[in-house]
């Protein structure tokens, strides 16, 4: 449909106004908010995505679409308001307890809100528990940790530690970063994923919830 | 004939702002402090600003004018360093500049191996009897964290480890808030009494604001505990631009500005005198790759000008900038620590933090400190210039010269050969190719190696009286049981 490849195109360029107003057309020409929503705005950041992913364009680019993203989903938000609007998954996402680094988490957060996730961000020195409570209550099928500091590490560990005991491994799943961080670490404390970059924090994730 | 009026001896310089600018940048950073203030997460440094009449909503203190300058007022102009024995090491004032090694890295790079690994004791001891042998690198830092402890006690260990086999001043930092008192209290240990390190100091602790205007509950508190214990503090403001701060190398002069000034005023305030370093780690954000390069010439840039900013201003600086964000000891490592080392040299920054480290200050090599060593070595040559040593008149050398067919053994050259030319160990390579090849052909990273060996292996035992190393031991192991450590790696 024309007007959607002009949504995506639009949000690609960052116009924030030009998608705005293509949504709001669309809507009144009675396309389905669940199509303008994939077949525009998600197709167009997908696109986005894999462009910054390849050094294509910068990060600004990016965040300059992820925002028009945004005003684009706040026009179609109205029509979701029964069945909620649809997401790729809740992420509880926060930087772990001692410690205070939160820009790489930050730009993951808000990578992954581009992406179409519901991210829930709960900052910075976040303690063990908080992540689990606010998972299990909230739903989230994800959490995301992240650490800066050699001596904050284990606090991930511990996360882990908390979903095994109440038997939410599986149900919840771990993905964690920061400069300290490895793969190996992930599984020594067994988390189910780790990622070095927001571009490829999105894959990664998007591979976590992909039903098995 | 040139201008007559010139001295002879001119110290190589380099400037980017003039005082005009400069001003322009400090009232603008004191604007921001004024209108938008800064938050700080500790009640305590709250209602003492508050006291001294800063303007507080909640966590928010908006510094005025008068508050700033009655800080600004007891900022020392300089201060001097002592090793663990109390000689005096640095006197950190004017151009002059000292070198130390970039500290805290998450890494060491395994010669053997050419990869990452996390360090341990062993790496540590190694690391710090070779800084006690590298000429140019006037202090240690806590370079990197050994894994082999407990994490709550890896910050005071490092400390210790480069207390006892190292007699050089260290620069360091506490993680946490707790980690403070046990870190006076090596100190405290190795100068006797608290008093005699008030007057003594010998570390210099790392203190970083929150990029935008923002203190920390842990950092704060950091910097009115040194002040308590006339600990000099390091203000280690981090502005990243075009992402954390404006994009421009000046708008990010006004953030760093304004986080320094707000460091400052609380220290000042909480102790006037404590001595300090006008310090900094920026970085010109990569908006490509999401990382924060320290040997981009734009992060080069900003250290030298907040440098300049800091002496308009009357203090002592400090700068991560002779570093690299190579993987391994490459060309890269090589270019961006030398071009670093030789703008902040040139621009005489006092305390010059950097050498050993790659990977986005993440990294350590022992291999690539021994380079950078002589990077140090030869920027240290260059800012002592070109000046005449007994070459007036000239005709009396040329005559010589004529006479003998050359100046090898002249009087003149032997009393000035090592003063006016400085000779590189042999890392750097200046042999002709023949003897290169016939020498093995080596490549630098083997030289380095080879010179990383010797150096550890002609150590000499730090001199700090046994008793004193012996109560360094138990302070430290009895933070360690609080940790749940019976006992502390094995040192060999
Ligand atoms: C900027 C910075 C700061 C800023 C942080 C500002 C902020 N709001 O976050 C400030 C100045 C406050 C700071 C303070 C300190 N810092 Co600091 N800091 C850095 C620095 C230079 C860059 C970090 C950064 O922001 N990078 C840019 C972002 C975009 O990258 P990133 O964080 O790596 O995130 C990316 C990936 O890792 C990944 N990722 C990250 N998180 C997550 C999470 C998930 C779920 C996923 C999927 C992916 C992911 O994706 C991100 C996007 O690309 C690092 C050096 C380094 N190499 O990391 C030191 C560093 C981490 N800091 C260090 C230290 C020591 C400190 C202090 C203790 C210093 C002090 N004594 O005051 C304090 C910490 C206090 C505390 N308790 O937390 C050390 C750590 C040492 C160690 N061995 O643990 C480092 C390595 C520097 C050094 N050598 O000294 N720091």
């Amino acid at each position: 449909m024309e007007i959607l490849d002009r949504i995506s195109e639009m949000l690609q360029r960052g116009d924030t106004g030009k998608v705005s107003a293509l949504v709001k057309e669309s809507l009144t020409e009675n396309i389905p908010a669940k199509q303008v929503l994939d077949g525009g705005l998600i197709r167009g950041m997908q696109v986005i995505g894999e462009q910054y992913r390849l050094h294509e364009i910068f990060l600004p680019d990016v965040l300059l679409a992820a925002k028009a993203m945004y005003a684009g989903m706040d026009i179609l938000k109205p029509s979701f308001i029964k069945e909620g609007m649809p997401s790729l998954g809740k992420v509880v996402i926060g930087t772990v307890q001692g410690d205070l680094h939160d820009i790489g988490k930050n730009l993951v957060g808000i990578m992954l809100k581009g992406a179409g996730f519901e991210v829930i961000d709960l900052g910075n020195n976040v303690a063990p528990e908080s992540f689990v409570e606010t998972a299990r209550k909230e739903r989230a099928s994800v959490i995301g940790m992240s650490a800066l500091l050699t001596t904050t590490m284990p606090v991930m560990a511990q996360v882990v530690e908390l979903l095994k005991a109440q038997r939410l491994v599986g149900t919840i799943k771990t993905i964690i970063g920061g400069a300290p961080v490895t793969k190996e670490y992930a599984q020594e404390i067994g988390a189910d994923a780790y990622s070095f970059d927001s571009a490829d924090a999105v894959e990664t994730v998007k591979a976590l919830v992909k039903p098995a | 004939m040139g201008k007559t009026d010139r001295r002879y001896c001119v110290r190589p310089t380099v400037r980017f702002l003039d005082d005009k600018l400069i001003k322009k940048i400090i009232t603008e950073a004191r604007d921001v402090l004024k209108k938008l203030g800064v938050e700080i997460h500790s009640d305590e440094v709250v209602s003492m600003l508050q006291e001294h009449g800063a303007h507080v909503d909640k966590k928010h203190v908006f510094l005025n004018e008068e508050i700033i300058d009655k800080a600004l007022k007891t900022a020392a102009s300089s201060f001097r360093l002592y090793d663990v024995l109390g000689n005096e090491t640095h006197h950190f004032i004017d151009d002059q500049v000292y070198f130390t090694p970039g500290s805290a890295a998450l890494n060491i790079l395994d010669h053997k191996t050419n990869r990452i690994r996390k360090p341990s004791t062993r790496d540590y001891i190694r690391y710090a009897k070779l800084v006690s042998r590298l000429q140019h690198i006037a202090s240690q830092s806590t370079a990197f964290i050994p894994a082999d402890v407990h994490e709550r006690i890896s910050d005071s260990y490092r400390l210790f480890l480069s207390l006892l086999y190292c007699e050089k001043p260290v620069v360091t930092g506490a993680f946490t808030m707790e980690a403070f008192t046990i870190m006076k209290n090596l100190q405290v240990a190795v100068r006797g009494t608290e008093k005699a390190l008030a007057e003594k100091p010998l570390t210099i602790f790392s203190c970083c604001p929150t990029s935008p205007l923002k203190w920390s509950d842990v950092t704060v508190q950091n910097v009115i505990d040194c002040s308590d214990f006339n600990i000099p503090v390091e203000f280690v403001s981090m502005p990243l631009s075009g992402f954390m701060a404006p994009v421009t190398i000046i708008g990010t002069l006004v953030q760093h500005t304004a986080e320094t000034l707000s460091g400052i005023v609380i220290s000042q305030l909480r102790k006037p005198g404590t001595p300090m370093l006008y310090g900094g780690s920026p970085a010109a954000f990569d908006v490509r790759y999401e990382t924060t390069p320290m040997g981009a010439i734009e992060t080069q840039m900003i250290d030298c000008a907040y440098n300049e900013i800091g002496k308009y201003l009357g203090m002592p600086t400090q700068a991560y900038i002779s570093l690299s964000d190579a993987k391994m000891l490459d060309a890269q490592a090589g270019f961006e620590s030398a071009m670093g080392a030789t703008l902040a040299g040139l621009s005489g920054i006092n305390s010059i933090s950097g050498p050993g480290m790659l990977d986005f200050e993440s990294c350590q090599s022992l291999e690539k400190l021994v380079l950078d060593n002589e990077i140090c070595g030869m920027v240290l040559r260059l800012v002592r210039g070109a000046k005449p040593k007994d070459d007036f008149p000239s005709v009396p050398h040329f005559e010589e010269l004529l006479k003998e067919r050359h100046l090898l053994i002249s009087e003149h050259t032997r009393k000035f050969l090592r003063d006016e030319i400085y000779f590189p160990g042999p890392v750097v390579d200046r042999a002709n190719r023949t003897r290169w090849e016939a020498e093995g052909a080596s490549t630098l990273s083997q030289r380095a190696h080879d010179e990383v060996e010797r150096l550890i292996g002609e150590y000499e035992e730090s001199r700090l009286p046994d008793t004193i190393k012996k109560e360094l031991v138990t302070l430290m192991e009895s933070e360690a049981k609080e940790y749940g450590m019976d006992r502390l790696p094995d040192r060999f």
